[in-house]
């Protein structure tokens, strides 16, 4: 499952005051933040964190202001150095690189997007996007070919026009369109993002995690993103990590925290999400019984019996959706006719369709909706009730703590 | 009442300057001379060879550069024409020379030292009280033994300048620095700058409008020593004043002064302007 190039940090710790490794054992011991700060006067930042970070996956690392969350990022580039831990990219501890060596691997392998956007206000846009590509290589052949390089970011990132502007002349939207391409530009494979959005407007904070969705889909970078806004984590994060005073709470997909949320912080902190924007068809999705067009009514029915719902869907030789079968249909058929003769239509939802948009497809029919993948084949259906019951949070109720 | 031992530290000094005048005096002596003939050599140039019409028009055109402003431009032009209708164009073309000499020395000393400063808390520790000694110790206090060293004339009046005029350069630049957002500087670090990479290429540009202003205030610092180097032989306009001072001339030392204010204004003027264009696209905008 992991690969080399995921990002493994294991029991990283940050205490922050003047003996930090003194007062690293009374942590291990299980101290409390507050006992420590009182007895030692230490604060801690981050506590014994244990993470895979997927390579070319968006893993979003949420938490309230003083949640350790940023601490936690600038370790992965230690621009804070972790007190204890492993953090292991490409089989190798980055905590112990020398300087140089550690110089090379910010330049490299990893770039960064700020929340106050930290643009170089005495550089143009191009000059700006081009920073860690001159960085990079600065020969004179170089520059021209690097500024050439930032240009297609530029445009790549929706401001093609805007080169020769300062960062002063350009919204808050802009900039950070500008920080983007300073980041993208790199071609880095690791991208870490601290609150790169938080400043923004939330109309144009939710066009810059479209304009990031988008950019991902086709370049597949390793993206850690802070964020304490938790529709931004659970639209952008393939998996999510929740932070609580240095520590975290839960790791999981979305749908998994919303579905299972491990302890009661947790479950506090979803509680106002809108669950059918979040939630997807495939998320919520139940098993559906799946026909061939050369099986006999019969044998469909068989094996329908027992199923909460009377209802089976046909296939063709793909997998792809035919239509629906009812049970009284099939028990009803003449002898001799086929599953397809008695297949009606029914509404399909991508598995990727959020809930809000598969309920009023469930108004145009009797039967559930089917959902189904990118190629169209059949991957399990959604009941009204089911959506409600998942809508309602009814669906799984919280674990007990682990 | 404990008694306490006198310290005799005025005699301390006077054996370590004679100590100094006697292994080194004619060694001082022959670095005065050389940079004594240089100097001069610029003096004359500015003062004789180049017509009084020509410079004036080049720093009209220098006002104008900065500032965008023929306002301001046409300004220094009358500043520079009232000081010639005064007959004090020779004096001032001294004055000139020793301050651009001494600017010279301010920033090639200063800056480097600022910058140093800003790269290191303990040496800036150090620095400052030396700093805060430079600006507040009178200057005749340290014009004693730089005479007995260099004599008098225009050497002397260019350390004594110097010594005056540094200090608040040198703050600024480090300050300016330090005050660099530390959100950009982090940025640099982030992607993988080396520490020189992030001074010269983030941190200095940025310190800029802080920088002017530090060679602003070394201007008018210079400026205020003008009289008082004088007094150690220094040609040019406070010649003017003390020989109004001693002649008990009001009119010789007023013009004198006023043509001391003149130049200041424009100097003022000029480098106020370039430390606004220079502004322009360091801010960070939120």
């Amino acid at each position: 499952m992991s690969t080399v190039s995921d990002i493994v940090l294991r029991n990283v710790t940050k205490i922050f005051g003047p003996t930090p490794t003194q007062v690293l054992e009374q942590l291990r011991a299980g101290a409390t933040k507050e006992a420590l700060l009182a007895q030692t006067g230490h604060t801690i930042g981050v506590r014994e964190v244990s993470l895979t970070i997927e390579a070319g996956s968006c893993f979003v690392v949420m938490g309230l202001s003083g949640s350790g969350k940023s601490t936690l990022l600038r370790h992965l580039n230690r621009l804070i150095e972790p007190t204890a831990g492993e953090i292991l990219f490409e089989g190798q501890d980055i905590l112990r690189l020398p300087p140089e060596a550690l110089r090379r691997f910010r330049r490299d392998r990893t770039s960064m997007v700020f929340q106050r956007f930290a643009l170089f206000p005495h550089k143009t846009v191009l000059e700006n996007a081009a920073y860690g590509l001159n960085l990079q290589a600065h020969g004179g052949a170089e520059r021209r070919a690097n500024l050439e390089r930032a240009r297609r970011w530029i445009e790549r990132v929706g401001l093609a026009g805007y080169e020769a502007q300062y960062p002063s002349q350009l919204s808050g939207g802009m900039q950070q369109r500008v920080g983007l391409a300073r980041a993208l530009a790199t071609e880095a494979e690791v991208m870490l993002m601290d609150e790169a959005f938080s400043a923004l407007d939330p109309l144009i904070r939710r066009e810059m995690q479209e304009a990031l969705l988008r950019l991902q889909t086709e370049l597949h970078r390793t993206i850690v993103f802070i964020t304490h806004d938790l529709d931004e984590a659970l639209r952008l994060g393939d998996r999510i990590a929740i932070m609580n005073d240095g520590a975290i709470e839960q790791v999981g997909r979305p749908e998994e925290i919303l579905q299972r949320p491990a302890n009661a912080y947790v479950a506090r902190f979803i509680e106002d999400v809108n669950r059918g924007r979040v939630l997807t068809a495939g998320a919520v999705r139940l098993e559906a019984i799946i026909a061939q067009a050369h099986e006999a009514p019969q044998a469909v029915l068989e094996r329908l019996r027992g199923q909460p719902l009377p209802v089976a869907y046909l296939a063709d030789a793909e997998g792809r959706l035919a239509g629906a079968l009812s049970a009284a249909a099939l028990r009803g058929a003449a002898a001799g006719v086929g599953l397809p003769a008695l297949a009606r239509p029914v509404p399909s939802a991508p598995q990727s369709l959020a809930l809000e948009r598969v309920l009023p497809l469930t108004l145009e029919s009797d039967f559930p909706v089917a959902v189904v993948d990118d190629a169209a084949r059949i991957v399990g259906m959604l009941s009204k009730d089911r959506i409600i019951a998942a809508l309602a949070a009814q669906v799984a109720p919280p674990a007990p703590r682990a | 009442m404990p008694e306490l031992p006198p310290i005799p530290l005025a005699g301390w000094v006077d054996q370590l300057v004679e100590w100094l005048v006697l292994h080194y005096g004619d060694a001082l002596g022959d670095v005065n001379n050389w940079i004594v003939y240089r100097i001069g050599f610029f003096e004359r140039f500015l003062s004789q060879w180049l017509p009084w019409p020509l410079l004036t028009l080049a720093f009209a055109a220098l006002a104008y550069h900065a500032s965008r402003s023929l306002r301001l431009a046409a300004g220094v032009a009358a500043a520079f024409a009232l000081i010639w209708a005064l007959e004090l164009w020779t004096p001032t073309m001294q004055t000139l020379s020793l301050m651009s000499v001494s600017l010279f020395v301010t920033v090639a000393l200063g800056l480097p030292l600022g910058v140093l400063m800003s790269q290191s808390d303990r040496l800036r520790a150090m620095t400052m009280p030396i700093l805060d000694f430079m600006q507040t110790m009178p200057s005749f206090v340290y014009l004693i033994p730089v005479v007995m060293l260099f004599g008098l004339g225009t050497f002397a009046g260019v350390l004594a300048t110097t010594i005056y005029a540094a200090p608040p350069l040198v703050r600024l630049t480090d300050l300016g620095i330090r005050l660099v957002d530390a959100d950009v500087v982090e940025a640099a670090t982030a992607f993988g700058a080396t520490r020189r990479q992030t001074l010269f290429g983030v941190q200095i540009p940025l310190a800029l409008p802080n920088i002017m202003a530090g060679v602003n205030q070394s201007i008018m610092m210079a400026l205020a020593m003008v009289v008082i180097a004088s007094m150690i032989g220094v040609r040019g306009l406070g010649q003017e004043v003390l020989y109004g001072l001693q002649r008990q001339a009001p009119g010789t030392g007023f013009v004198a002064g006023l043509s001391i204010v003149l130049l200041a204004i424009v100097l003022d003027r000029i480098t106020q302007a370039y430390g606004r264009r220079l502004a322009a696209h360091r801010q960070i905008a939120r």
